[in-house]
């Protein structure tokens, strides 16, 4: 009995041995794995704080002002005016459909006259 | 195990036959036998002393080599901390009340050589002035060709310099990393951030430390990393400040103002919403304190702040306020207005002589120095001292602002003579900056709670003192409307937006300390808006405006500050959400129902 037994402990111990050998190195592989996670973070926030900076300076209100401005026929872009408060009672309904048919192209129907080229 | 027996026979018998005594045999075999288990214990107990021993010496052996060790080791970060802090940027960013930024940082590099290591200094001298054309080659080359192993050559270069620097290849020319702080709006709102630049230096990083402004104030909170990255929030709007600051640019060149301030607050709360100063510089490169000359000269002077000047008129609804608010007059008490009025040798007079005598209302209006002259001199002097100093206008802001704490007020320090308290009434004889006269502005038109102006943002503002009561702040405000709407100041009236507001206008004192300069004033304008409800104090003041569309020169401030102040209030209160009171179109048959 007592032979068996020490035969179990040593057993025990070689596989306790080799367990702890074994969690040793993932634990190792692990931390690795976190400290190259941590290092592409570092880059991605550095990345990040580059790319908002870009746009905050993209976005400052003198460019966006130029830029209003040299695109402004197409835009229509004007600084916002008290007058451009409106009130709901203002906004016209949609007219009801089925009652005027929508058409892409507006057909004239008064002219007669030829278009001139 | 054999035992001796302790009367072996065969000796006994021996012993009896010579007729020895038998007892001292067994007392002989007693004592080896003690001895014999003496000696026994011995070797045991020495044993165990011995077991005992190396397992001490086992042990503080074990000690003692791992603090040799730890002594000889570089030290380490724990590497499973969990942590992504020490992966954050050093310097926190600053962003306005939307979240949008005013500041951050940027990696950049630094350039520096070591001559030892060049190959051919003078050709990577002569390279780099290419790159850089504010270098010296002269310098240059005889620095890398000197005893020196080591030489700056730029604090900041950019990406395009970098590979630049990269393409001469000498291996003498060496990048070490540097955060760099950044305003990616240039020099919007640049009195209020004032700048940064780098404090320790070595070659692998630098301090940012704050210059000025709020960069300086919270310089501690910004690199404090226990704040894990969250940004520095301040109470401006960065749109708001923007239409500000372009309004007031325009405002300035078209009155051919020497300088120009604006500041706009909230009046419940005293969250700043936009403070500019013009001219303004870049905190980007924010330049050097000029050494001589007078500093309110240099675009670094934040005029809202550190202007201490003579604010004029606008300060006559402080004596008003003060007077209803201890009954003494009501707003239609007839006052003596006959101009010019005489106090020993003074002399107060009018800008037109407004006639025998006007109702307080009607003082404000039309601003009439002798009426608010006769009422203060009802109030009195230490009254009216514990007035202006209940509504702060005698003591620093609490502005957080690295300028704002120095500032003082100028005003008679030891005594408070009668006539300090006539001229004190319409302005003169005290001088405080326009953000003292925008926080007290919005303690007398809020209601009568004092406001302590912030650039923090804070949602839940706490009600301050009570100055004046609710009633009062009533009738100043509708004072005040009646100014904008026939008074001095009737360039203000903005559709939709119901504004009151005084004008001021005051000489500029001279150099010399000996009176005041002839055509030259400080003109200011202090309005509110809307004004059933007050939300926002507007002041903006013009240095040294002159008005010249009209036939002759006009410097008054309903000419110069008051249009400005008007045109900054139709850009800045759409943006603030502020709902215009428009008389709506014809209505669209639209009945409002509910259910």
């Amino acid at each position: 009995m007592r032979a068996f037994l020490s035969v179990l402990a040593a057993l025990a111990v070689m596989g306790l041995a080799f367990w702890a050998y074994r969690e040793n190195y993932a634990t190792q592989a692990a931390l690795d794995e976190v400290e190259r996670l941590e290092r592409e973070i570092g880059n991605a926030r550095e990345a990040l704080s580059v790319l908002r900076a870009e746009w905050a300076y993209l976005n400052r209100p003198d460019r966006l002002g130029d830029l209003a401005e040299l695109n402004f026929d197409r835009l229509g872009l004007l600084p916002l005016r008290p007058e451009q408060f409106g009130s709901v009672d203002q906004v016209a309904f949609p007219p009801e459909p089925g009652l005027l048919p929508m058409s892409a192209e507006p057909v004239d129907v008064i002219g007669t006259e030829e278009p001139q080229e | 195990m054999i035992r001796t027996p302790l009367r072996p026979l065969a000796r006994i018998l021996e012993a009896r036959a010579k007729g020895e005594n038998p007892d001292a045999i067994e007392r002989e075999n007693i004592r080896l036998r003690h001895e014999e288990s003496h000696d026994r214990a011995r070797t045991r107990a020495e044993s165990r002393l011995f077991i005992l021993a190396l397992f001490f010496f086992c042990a503080f052996g074990t000690v003692g080599i791992r603090m040799g060790v730890l002594a000889a080791t570089e030290p380490a970060e724990p590497r499973s901390a969990a942590s992504g802090v020490q992966i954050l940027a050093n310097r926190a960013d600053i962003a306005d009340r939307n979240g949008r930024l005013l500041a951050t940082n940027l990696v950049t590099y630094s350039l520096y050589a070591q001559p030892r290591q060049m190959i051919d200094p003078e050709a990577s001298a002569r390279a780099l002035v290419e790159i850089f054309p504010d270098l010296d080659v002269e310098r240059l080359s005889r620095q890398f060709t000197g005893e020196r192993t080591f030489v700056w050559i730029k604090r900041r270069i950019s990406p395009e310099q970098m590979q630049a620097v990269h393409d001469i290849g000498d291996p003498g020319l060496l990048f070490g990393p540097r955060e760099m702080r950044l305003y990616p709006n240039g020099a919007l709102a640049a009195h209020v951030l004032g700048g940064a630049g780098f404090g320790r230096e070595g070659v692998h990083s630098a301090e940012v430390v704050g210059r000025a402004g709020a960069e300086k104030t919270f310089d501690a909170w910004l690199r404090d990393p226990a704040n894990e990255g969250r940004p520095l929030q301040l109470s401006l709007d960065l749109t708001v400040q923007a239409a500000v600051e372009q309004v007031l640019e325009g405002g300035m060149m078209l009155m051919n103002a020497k300088g120009a301030t604006a500041v706009l607050m909230d009046a419940q709360s005293g969250e700043v919403i936009s403070l500019a100063s013009l001219p303004d510089f870049d905190p980007n490169d924010r330049p050097v304190p000029p050494t001589s000359g007078d500093p309110s000269d240099s675009p670094l002077f934040n005029r809202a702040v550190q202007g201490v000047y003579e604010l004029g008129s606008t300060f006559k609804i402080f004596a008003v306020g003060q007077a209803l608010e201890l009954g003494l007059v009501t707003p239609e008490t007839m006052i003596d207005t006959r101009s010019p009025m005489t106090y020993g040798r003074h002399r107060i007079s009018d800008f037109r002589n407004y006639g025998p005598q006007l109702s307080v209302t009607d003082v404000i209006v039309k601003s009439s120095n002798v009426g608010i002259a006769r009422i203060a001199m009802q109030i009195g002097g230490e009254r009216q001292r514990a007035f202006l100093d209940g509504l702060g206008l005698l003591a620093p802001t609490a502005l957080e602002l690295a300028e704002a704490p120095g500032i003082t007020p100028l005003f008679p320090q030891r005594t408070w003579p009668e006539i300090s308290t006539m001229t004190i009434s319409y302005g003169h004889g005290i001088s405080a900056s326009p953000l003292h006269l925008a926080a007290a502005y919005a303690t007398m038109v809020n209601g009568g709670t004092r406001v302590n102006p912030t650039l923090l943002r804070n949602s839940n503002p706490a009600r301050g003192a009570r100055v004046i009561s609710e009633e009062t702040s009533a009738t100043i405000r509708a004072m005040m409307r009646g100014v904008v709407e026939h008074g001095t100041a009737t360039l203000a009236e903005v559709p939709g937006y119901a504004v009151g507001g005084k004008t001021g206008t005051a000489d500029k004192p001279r150099r010399d300390g000996r009176g005041y300069e002839e055509d030259k004033v400080i003109t200011t304008f202090a309005g509110f808006f809307p004004a059933g409800a007050p939300r926002y104090v507007l002041v903006v003041t013009l240095d040294e405006p002159v008005e010249t569309s009209g036939p002759e020169p006009r410097r008054t401030a309903g000419w110069t500050a008051v249009p400005v102040a008007a045109e900054i209030i139709r850009r800045a209160a759409p943006l603030l959400g502020v709902r215009p009171e428009i008389e709506v179109g014809e209505a669209n048959g639209v009945t409002l129902a509910r259910n």
